[in-house]
Formats: C-alpha cells, sequence, structure tokens
C-alpha cells in the first residue's frame, strides 16, 4: 500500500486526530446516524444470524478450496471472452493495468470506487506513467479533488462536512457553477455534470468488485450512485481489479451476501445498482475485458490461522461505525486504505508487523468487541487482535532489550506467584500512602503518567483482600 | 455449596472492599466461601497485550488453584472471560494436555457474580438495602463475551430503595481497555469523557458495574472532575444492608 508509507504509529496519528474538534463532530454525527439505521436494517431479518452463519461458512469454504475456484473463475472469464491476470503484488498489479490502459490506446480513465485499487496506489502508479485516473463515486471524487486521502471504506470523504465539500469543489472542480451552495443536492448536481463529459468520452473503465462468481465466470459491483454502471458499460475497455478472497463459488451463494451486505453497510434493505457482467458481449458494453487477480499478501494471511478470518471481509465497514476508536480518530491515524477495527487486522496480517505503524495498529483497540457483534461475517476481531498482539511481541523477542518486555516478564513473576503478589500489595500500601491526597493519586511517573493526565487513580488500600483474609479467617483456607 | 472466591489481583490489592462484599452476599445466601490462598493473576493483561506466553503459567496456578471447586466465582466479568473465553486456546497453544483437561473442568464452572446469582443459583433479591440513585454501565467484557444479559440489572432492581437511573448509551465502550488506556491514553480519556457525559447526565448518585476496572477508569475520570458522582462495584451495593453509599 505505497501510498501511505512513512506514517507514524496509531497512537501520534490519533493525538492529532483527537484533538480536532470538527474531525470529532464530523465524525460522531456520522458514525452515530448510521449506527441505529443499521440496527433497524438488520432487526427487520428474523433470519439475521442463521444469514451471518451461512455467509461464514459459505467464505471459510471458498477459503479452504480457493486454488480450486481461482482456476474454475479463470477459465469461465476466458471462455467468456475476458483475459485473467494474476498479480502477486501491487507493483505487480499496477504494472499491468498501466500496460492495457497503454495498449487500448487511452491516456485517462475512469474508476469505479475499489479497495483493490486503494490498496495497491494504482492512482498514483498511474500518474507516473502519464495516465489520468478519475474517481467517479462521489467521495472518492471529493476525496480525489481534496489531494487527500479516504478515512472510511464505505464513506470516504466521512471527515468532510458540506461546507469543507463545497470549498474544494469551488477551488479545484474545472467548471464549477459559480455561486454553488453547500445544498447536497447542489454539490450532487454539480459532480454530475463534471463527471457526464467523463463517462461518455472515457476509452478504459477500471472497477474492482464485491464479488467473482466463479461457475459463470461473472463479476458483481454493488454501488448507491449509478457511477459504477456507467464505468462498466459505457468505455470500450474495462479492467477489474479484483482481491482474490472476493471469490463465491455459485449465484446461489451470492443471494446470502446481497442480504446481508446493504443492510450492514448503507442500512439498505437492497442498495440502489447491483450490476453484474460476464466476460464480453458483442454489441452491448466493453469490447475487452481484464480482470487482474490480486493477491498482495492474502495468501500469507491466508496460511494465518486465526488472521485467516479477516478474508472473509466484505468490506461493509459496519465495524468501522460502531468502534469507539475509530469514532473518535477517524481513518486516516490507521495509516491503510482499510481503517477502523478491520483495518487494524487486514493491514498488519497483508502487511507484517515489522514497521511501526502496522505494530502498533493490533493494539488501537478497547477489545470492546462491538466489531464482531455487527459483523456479517462474523469475523471475531478481538481475537484475531490479541492474536496478532502477541505476533508483535514475538517478533521482537530476538530482539535486544525492550523496556515494555522487562516491565512484562517482571510482572508476570509477580502476578503469578501469591507470595511475591503479596509483598508487592504491601509495598504499594506503603508507597500509597506518601503519594496519595484523600484516597486518590493525581500523578503517576511514566509509562503510568498518560493515565494520569486525565484521570485520578486509586491509592492502594492499607490492607489488600488477601491480607484481610489471612488475618480474618486465616484458618480456614 | 462450596465456592471458590477468585478475588482477581485488581480487587484484591486496589479493592479488597469489592471482595468482602462478594463473600457477604454468598454467605448471607448461606453458601461457604473459601478463598484458595495459591491463587494471583488470571492473566488477562499479558494475553491481551500479547505476551501469552507470560499467561501460560498464571492459567497454570488458576486452575491449580481452584481445582475441586463446585463454583469459582469471581467480581469480575472480564477475568471471567478470560477463563472461560480464552484459556482452552491457551493451553492448546501451550501443547500442555494436564492444562488443557484441567482449564476444561474449570473454566465451565467459573462464574462472572452476577450471573452466578441470577442465572446459576437463580436468585435476584439478595437483601440488599440501598436507598441510593443508581446507574449501571454494562462492561464490554460482561455484555459482549460473557453475555450476562440483564442479570445486574435484576438484581439491581431487587435491591430495597434503589432508585435505578437510565444510562444513555449504556452500552458503549468506557475506553479502559487495559493496556490501551496507557498505550492509548488520547483515544481513551476521549471515550471516557463521554461516557463521564452520560453518567452525569443520568442524574445518579453512584456508577455500579460488573468490573472494578472499568470503575477505576470512569471513577478516576469522575474524581478528577470532583463530580460528586461515587463509583461502586455492584457486589458491594448488593451486599449493603445499612443504606450508607460509601
Amino acid at each position: 500500500m505505497p501510498t501511505y508509507l512513512g506514517m507514524p504509529s496509531f497512537p501520534t496519528a490519533a493525538r492529532t486526530a483527537v484533538a480536532d474538534s470538527q474531525l470529532r463532530a464530523n465524525l460522531t454525527h456520522a458514525t452515530h446516524a448510521i449506527r441505529a439505521k443499521r440496527a433497524g436494517a438488520v432487526a427487520e431479518l428474523s433470519d439475521w444470524e442463521e444469514l451471518r452463519q451461512a455467509a461464514k461458512a459459505i467464505k471459510d469454504h471458498t477459503l479452504a478450496h480457493l486454488d480450486t475456484y481461482l482456476l474454475r473463475l479463470e477459465a469461465n472469464v476466458t471462455r467468456a471472452g475476458g483475459h485473467v491476470h494474476w498479480a502477486s503484488g501491487a507493483d505487480e498489479a499496477n504494472a499491468i493495468v498501466s500496460r492495457l490502459v497503454r495498449d487500448a490506446g487511452a491516456n485517462g480513465v475512469v474508476k469505479v470506487k475499489s479497495m483493490a485499487t486503494q490498496e495497491t496506489g494504482l492512482n498514483e502508479a498511474l500518474a507516473a506513467d502519464g495516465i489520468t485516473a478519475l474517481e467517479t463515486d462521489l467521495a472518492e471524487l471529493i476525496v480525489q479533488l481534496g489531494h487527500d486521502r479516504p478515512s472510511h471504506i464505505l464513506v470516504p470523504a466521512i471527515h468532510r462536512n458540506r461546507a469543507e465539500i463545497r470549498e474544494i469543489f469551488r477551488r479545484q472542480m474545472p467548471g464549477v457553477p459559480a455561486g454553488l451552495t453547500d445544498d447536497p443536492s447542489a454539490l450532487a448536481a454539480a459532480a454530475r455534470a463534471h463527471l457526464r463529459q467523463a463517462f461518455l468520452s472515457a476509452q478504459v473503465g477500471v472497477s474492482g468488485a464485491n464479488f467473482a462468481i466463479a461457475e459463470t465466470g461473472s463479476l458483481v459491483v454493488v454501488e448507491s450512485e449509478g457511477n459504477g454502471r456507467m464505468c462498466v458499460t459505457l468505455p470500450r475497455t474495462l479492467i477489474s481489479v479484483v482481491g482474490i478472497e472476493k471469490i463465491l463459488p455459485s449465484w446461489r451463494d451470492l443471494e446470502v451476501f446481497l442480504a446481508l451486505l446493504p443492510r450492514s453497510s448503507t442500512a439498505e434493505r437492497m442498495n440502489p445498482y447491483t450490476s453484474t457482467w460476464t466476460g464480453i458481449t458483442p454489441g452491448d458494453g466493453p469490447e475487452n475485458f481484464h480482470l487482474v487477480l490480486l493477491d498482495n499478501g492474502r495468501t500469507s494471511a491466508l496460511a494465518d490461522q486465526t488472521g485467516r478470518q479477516a478474508l472473509r471481509c466484505i468490506r461493509c465497514s459496519a465495524c468501522l461505525n460502531v468502534c469507539p476508536v475509530y469514532e473518535r480518530t477517524g481513518g486516516h491515524a490507521y495509516g491503510s486504505p482499510y481503517p477502523g477495527p478491520i483495518g487494524a487486522i487486514i493491514s498488519p496480517l497483508l502487511r507484517g508487523v515489522t514497521s511501526p505503524a502496522d505494530a502498533s495498529l493490533p493494539y488501537a483497540s478497547t477489545l470492546c468487541g462491538a466489531c464482531y457483534e455487527v459483523c456479517p461475517v462474523a469475523i471475531n476481531i478481538p481475537e484475531a487482535l490479541v492474536h496478532l498482539r502477541a505476533k508483535v511481541v514475538d517478533a521482537k523477542r530476538e530482539k535486544n532489550f525492550s523496556a515494555e518486555r522487562a516491565v512484562f516478564s517482571l510482572s508476570g513473576r509477580v502476578l503469578r506467584s501469591p507470595r511475591l503478589l503479596a509483598a508487592a500489595q504491601r509495598a504499594a500500601a506503603v508507597s500509597g500512602r506518601l503519594v496519595a491526597r484523600s484516597g486518590r493519586i493525581r500523578r503517576l511517573p511514566p509509562p503510568l503518567s498518560g493515565w494520569t493526565e486525565t484521570r485520578d487513580a486509586p491509592a492502594p488500600p492499607p490492607e489488600s483482600f488477601r491480607a484481610w483474609w489471612s488475618r480474618t479467617r486465616g484458618g480456614r483456607s | 455449596m462450596r465456592i471458590g472466591l477468585f478475588v482477581t489481583c485488581l480487587t484484591d490489592t486496589l479493592f479488597p472492599d469489592t471482595g468482602k462484599a462478594v463473600v457477604t452476599v454468598l454467605e448471607r445466601l448461606g453458601h461457604q466461601v473459601d478463598f484458595p490462598a495459591g491463587q494471583a493473576c488470571c492473566g488477562q493483561m499479558h494475553f491481551n497485550t500479547g505476551y501469552r506466553r507470560e499467561a501460560v503459567p498464571m492459567a497454570r496456578g488458576f486452575v491449580t488453584a481452584f481445582g475441586g471447586f463446585e463454583a469459582v466465582v469471581t467480581p469480575s466479568a472480564s477475568c471471567a472471560s478470560m477463563v472461560r473465553e480464552y484459556y482452552p486456546a491457551l493451553a492448546a497453544e501451550a501443547g500442555d494436555p494436564g492444562l488443557a483437561r484441567a482449564v476444561a473442568e474449570v473454566a465451565p464452572r467459573t462464574h462472572e457474580l452476577s450471573e452466578f446469582l441470577a442465572d446459576v443459583l437463580g436468585v435476584t433479591d439478595v437483601g440488599g438495602y440501598f436507598p441510593h440513585r443508581v446507574t449501571y454501565h454494562p462492561s464490554c467484557h460482561s455484555l459482549r463475551m460473557l453475555k450476562v444479559g440483564d442479570a445486574p440489572l435484576r438484581l439491581l432492581r431487587a435491591v430495597r430503595g434503589l432508585d435505578l437511573a437510565d444510562l444513555p448509551d449504556a452500552e458503549a465502550c468506557c475506553g479502559f481497555g487495559g493496556t490501551f488506556a496507557v498505550k492509548n491514553p488520547d483515544v481513551s480519556a476521549a471515550i471516557c469523557a463521554d461516557k463521564v457525559t452520560a453518567v452525569r447526565r443520568s442524574g445518579a448518585e453512584v456508577l455500579c458495574a460488573a468490573d472494578n476496572s472499568c470503575l477505576m477508569h470512569i471513577g478516576g475520570a469522575l474524581d478528577r472532575q470532583r463530580s460528586g458522582v461515587a463509583v461502586m462495584h455492584l457486589a458491594e451495593i448488593l451486599a449493603r444492608t445499612d443504606g450508607q453509599s460509601r
């Protein structure tokens, strides 16, 4: 994910975000609104839990037989007149797309909103090759015009309010109407006018896919605005970049996911536009279709027995909207196109835990479990988070001295020994009396100073429970 | 019933009154409570921070201390969920069949206090008297890991004199998260600030929960603001018969 290299670790990035009161207000408003709507949409289905378990089972089965289904998909895409390309990493995928655009004789593409191409940094790679990529999803367009980064999987411009969007349009959109207001319908109309010409003249469309159906070699894109429908039908050449985990065996399987995805993401019973296509059809739609299948860390995630459940993700973003951490920090602090709870596990699974930013992500959670509760494919995100934390710790064990490891090693020895724990409690009672005022401690030294910046700490009592029990009932156990 | 009290390292060290209250309530109901002195920490902090290897001896200590009890009761949903939800995986990972067998025996009999009272014993009126306005914060691990449901609320509603106030957005996390509060202090404090606002809006004199860890966190912020709102563990409210709030 080349766009995001050099990001600071999560706590540092989060500190800036938490201090931005406009951002906090935008996020609180947006996440609370969608949270309540989603709960309502889900409550309408009496068999939600069964659907969720079915989706989990379908994805787990597919991932366990990924080799079979990928080859089946390739065969059926090829039979339908499409071309399949395999990309092991981001650079390879970008190079394939760039070459295909050149081969089509074009120097620009129109894009459907796609997480896979955010992940590979396709727009930047194409720009380096002199190819212009135009984002046609309204929120992605806002992000692109603002020279910004997406901060939410579904609502990439969730960190912007309409006044900020109006300013971005006025400064960056060619031919923006004079006197543009911040009325949402006026903003949408301006974007429509801006995009219409591009749709009609584009030679190449680039998309991702929500699902790839192996039995027929078909792709499925689920969207709200209709821009995706334009991109996959109007240009002569269509290139779809799709992660290898997006595959489903059959159309019957899709039914389950089309019930789960819209309700989880936009809180709709059904999304406005669902486009599906199979290879090429003479006289109808693109004349050339290319499918780029992207690995980019997915097979190493698949090899991780606990982490592999993250590959079930259908990018609905329900976990972001309920996360207490995401609500306060927004998406940029996660240093990846995948923010929030799912990002805190997906990014380290795809990229490893060697960089300080990736090593900090599994700790960007209170482990409250709200994400797991709403996940439509039952990804146990807290379980994956603590699993990845162990990976972070174990990766550092071979290295030299670490203050944190020393603290945990020592505290581990104390906390497993009743004798040492009792001794520590006696010492704490004495030192607590020295620093506390009326039973509270107002300042502690590092690493606990972060606690007492905003919270008092309790002073240790003169007698622990253990000491009280032994004094009053000592003979009994 | 012969019950082993797992007091937890946090309550043992910082909140001994909670442990005494659990003893009071269980003995009032006619049960025999033992405190096996071999107990220490369940290892959750180490496990959740990534120090799984260091947590294994703590799991061994726990099953050794509590083997043979009919039930193990603890005033922490968080520690109970560590034992019930994560000990089996930890034992498997450690490649220790003896530990796995001991966990399979002890873990299912380990209960958080409110689920033990309401669901195992089937008691909701434990004879408490507490004439104060109280609001209840359902801690994340009680709600979403142990799924204790409304057991704590049923117990509180049966306390004579108690006026139970609704907590706005009650199911939201308080931002504690164990080492999260220290590793991400800014985000933790921002989450806590909203919980504190909700507590103050409830108009309660006392904030109650089934975990002293969350109460230490929210209470620390309430005290820093000199809010005048006290925090009390559920066990301490259930144990009261004298009407005092502290």
